[in-house]
């Protein structure tokens, strides 16, 4: 249990202005990790991702915003889904929503030097080319990952390594898929649904497009990630800008 | 019509509704009706309705629709009794149908204590019944009688203590004046029992602990004062033989669930089927799937029972009474059901936690193989191999059916642990190997492990076939005596398959997952087949 003790801490000196506005304070977020492993993390996993649909680190939660919606969600669980209503005293809900808002602060934090997020946002639409593939604010391509609010799902770290080292992790929701129909077409594109009978994907042209496997000749994953490594192509300070400049994509305003 | 005729016939017609315990022991010879949660007693979850067949089977269509009014998984198996379709809209509602048509007759509306605090949703499998009284267990530890006639309140007794973890989400299951339920909640260090109630009253006729306390045998198979805390939950229905006399169930993971540091010991009876004697309660036999688990491999699978020529000691075939259960730890078993006897133990998907039996029939652990730290892949995988879904049995091809998660595994942690009454005692979790695991489900590989049916010949435990889904399933199976196989699963397909050789004949799209076991009863002679997905339950038959 050590090294958790030490991301705490880390956790807390990253977070500690964002806390301090919750009222929140270091032996809450330590007593909320706690009642966190012991009690969500069965379901939830440590990251607060493993529930289909639910990213507890991502400060956006499906049925809350406010704390006091969170303490409601933990204290009477949500009814038609697996989410049991929390047995705890009332400080523990509190403490469990000081870990649930140090997770999310935790996010933005990283090993990685941060540069420059405006720096960033020019080669990520100029010389980087990201745009030809990827889409934020309504703007660039719908083929690969919508980028808009990765600033909230990935920390720095990975979003560093992704653009160095684009096979090192591909998540399942990024995978692409090549298809070869009876005719002789091949089709690749980003998977969107795949099922016993069916596959669904986004094409090389932005289309949506469905297919019966029994219409198709072949069809596979595509086991590398069709996005280049920018290894050599930006250097280092340019990376660190872009990688500012996704950690401050949150999503669209509402 | 005379004052005397239209009497007899008042009388005639109450009586043919009463659904005696000989109907349900006999369910087989009426399978115009599905009497109780598997079936028949034997829970084989076989018909012997036969109009739909592997050649019309194409031509079966939608008949309707019950849609819930409940967000809840829609895990019920119904009843139909005499064109009366019975069911739960969890958690707790008993709605009453027409079996042809769907409309409703009447809602029993059961509000469970906000307390309750089940695991894994609010759900509930499915009723018992006997006479004009429907039985059912509630998320909050309750049993209740309903008047099937009226679906007003008959009794309401309170079984354990829902604020602790307690809850009933299984069918009961009815032995002649009795009905027998167990508590599910092992993940929150409950400690689980199954026990019997009047029909009548509701009262405790007996109960049978799943954890031994002091002065009982089994007790030093726990440490300390770990039996306190030892889980051993019930959630699935039990099997009933009337010749034995004898009531089996299986029954769940030790408490905590992935740190077994805190109860040394082999923790009976977690994990085991135990033979009960359906009058007393008392323990038979029996027999532990997987001592001392750190896996969460309950053994709440449907204990489905078969008559089977297997060899004596001296070689000659015998005809034997054994039970057939593919557990979730990976191992298909046979044993025998008289005395626990285990006859035959053999994977039926990749399993890296033990490496065979000994001569006693005992697992034979694989080293290093325990929940750590730092973690540790496990074969099958954190669901099982399977799970609650219902098997299937049909005499016809000899071949035992399952829906499984086949070849895949998970990382099991451990954590430390301690118990706070009504919290979640587990000492740990698993992780899934797919990264990002929520967005996974459709995206998956065939190496990330899959969903299949699967049928496993008794005799040898040796696979006849599989059929590929690129999604798991919670699907249950049912089989009929036309050699038809219906399933499901996650992709939300109902489907039929030839039971001889397992090839697709029909599908239909539902729309979402199927997490129940489908069921098939007849009305005026039309056979229909009827199974829950997403948030409503279908029924099908062939076009007329």
């Amino acid at each position: 249990m050590k090294h958790r003790g030490v991301r705490v801490l880390a956790v807390i000196f990253v977070a500690g202005r964002l806390l301090a506005q919750h009222g929140y304070t270091p032996g809450d977020v330590e007593e909320g990790q706690q009642l966190f492993i012991e009690n969500c993390a069965i379901c939830h996993g440590p990251e607060g991702d493993a529930v289909p649909g639910v990213a507890l680190a991502r400060g956006k939660f499906r049925h809350a915003s406010s704390d006091e919606e969170l303490n409601q969600i933990i204290k009477n669980g949500i009814p038609g889904t697996a989410m049991p209503p929390g047995n705890f005293h009332e400080h523990q809900f509190t403490a469990l929503i000081a870990y649930l808002r140090s997770m999310t602060a935790s996010l933005a934090g990283s090993a990685t030097t941060l540069g420059d997020a405006a720096r960033g946002k020019t080669i990520f639409e100029g010389k980087g080319g990201c745009l030809n593939c990827h889409r934020v604010n309504g703007k660039g391509s719908y083929l690969g990952p919508e980028l808009t609010d990765i600033g909230v799902t990935r920390r720095a770290a990975q979003l560093e390594r992704s653009i160095l080292e684009p096979d090192a992790e591909i998540l399942p929701q990024n995978r692409f898929f090549h298809v070869v129909t009876r005719d002789g077409t091949t089709i690749t594109g980003r998977l969107l649904n795949l099922d016993t009978f069916t596959v669904q994907l986004m094409d090389s042209n932005e289309q949506l497009r469905s297919f019966l496997k029994i219409n198709l000749k072949e069809f596979e994953f595509v086991d590398r990630s069709p996005m280049p490594s920018y290894q050599g192509k930006l250097n280092p300070a340019e990376v660190a800008d872009v990688v500012a400049y996704l950690v401050s994509l949150r999503g669209v305003d509402r | 019509m005379s004052a005397r005729v239209l009497l007899l016939f008042f009388v005639a017609g109450s009586v043919f509704a009463q659904v005696t315990f000989e109907r349900i022991l006999g369910a087989d010879k009426e399978p115009q009706n599905w009497l109780t949660y598997s079936g028949t007693p034997f829970s084989q979850r076989y018909s012997q309705l036969n109009e739909i067949t592997t050649e019309n089977v194409k031509d079966l269509e939608l008949q309707w629709i019950y849609q819930a009014s409940s967000l809840e998984k829609f895990e019920a198996t119904a009843l139909v009794v005499d064109g009366i379709l019975y069911t739960v809209q969890a958690p707790n509602d008993i709605i009453a149908l027409d079996a042809a048509t769907g409309r409703t007759f009447w809602t029993y509306a059961y509000n469970p204590s906000p307390k309750a605090r089940p695991c894994c949703g609010h759900i509930n499998r499915g009723l018992a019944m006997l006479g004009n009284t429907l039985f059912m267990g509630t998320v909050d530890a309750h049993l209740v009688a309903v008047d099937a006639k009226s679906g007003h309140l008959l009794w309401d007794t309170t079984v354990a203590k829902a604020e602790s973890g307690y809850s009933l989400t299984h069918a009961p299951l009815v032995v002649k004046d009795k009905v027998i339920v167990g508590t599910a909640g092992g993940e929150f260090g409950i400690r689980g029992f199954i026990a019997a109630y009047d029909v009548h009253t509701g009262k405790e006729a007996w109960r049978f602990y799943t954890v031994p306390g002091p002065g009982e045998p089994g007790r030093e198979t726990w440490g300390g004062d770990s039996w306190k805390t030892g889980g051993a939950s019930i959630w699935v229905t039990g099997s009933y033989d009337p010749a034995l006399n004898l009531t089996y169930w299986g029954t769940g993971n030790p408490g905590p669930d992935w740190n077994g540091d805190p109860r040394p010991g082999d923790n009976l009876y977690s994990d085991s089927v135990v033979a009960l004697d359906a009058d007393t309660g008392k323990l038979k036999w029996h027999y532990q799937f997987s001592p001392h688990d750190e896996f969460d491999h309950d053994s709440v699978q449907i204990p489905l029972l078969a008559d089977l020529e297997w060899p004596d000691e001296a070689g000659q075939k015998q005809m034997r009474k054994v039970m057939l259960w593919a557990n979730r730890n990976g191992v298909f078993y046979v044993l025998d059901r008289a005395t626990g006897q285990f006859l035959l133990g053999k994977p039926f998907v990749e399993v890296n936690w033990m490496n065979g039996f000994d001569e006693k029939g005992r697992p034979i652990r694989a080293p290093g193989k325990v929940p750590t730290v730092e973690g540790t892949s496990i074969y099958p995988g954190s669901e099982g191999a399977t799970n609650w879904y219902s098997p299937s049995y049909s005499p016809r091809t000899g071949l035992f059916y399952v829906s499984s998660w086949a070849d895949y595994a998970s990382i099991f942690f451990r954590i430390p642990v301690k118990y706070t009454e009504g919290r979640v005692y587990a000492g740990g979790w698993p992780k899934s190997y797919v990264p990002d695991g929520r967005a996974a489900e459709n995206f998956r590989k065939d190496e990330e492990g899959r969903g299949s049916v699967r049928a496993i010949d008794p005799k040898t435990g040796a696979r006849a076939w599989e059929f590929k889904m690129n999604d798991v399933t919670d699907a249950g199976v049912l089989t009929t005596a036309s050699d038809l196989l219906f399933s499901g699963g996650r992709e939300g397909y109902f489907f039929a398959l030839d039971a001889r050789n397992g090839s697709l004949l029909w599908k239909a799209t539902l729309g979402g997952v199927v997490a129940s076991g489908p069921m098939t009863y007849s009305v005026d002679g039309r056979q229909y087949v009827s199974v829950a997905a997403g948030h409503s339950l279908f029924a099908f038959a062939l076009k007329k």
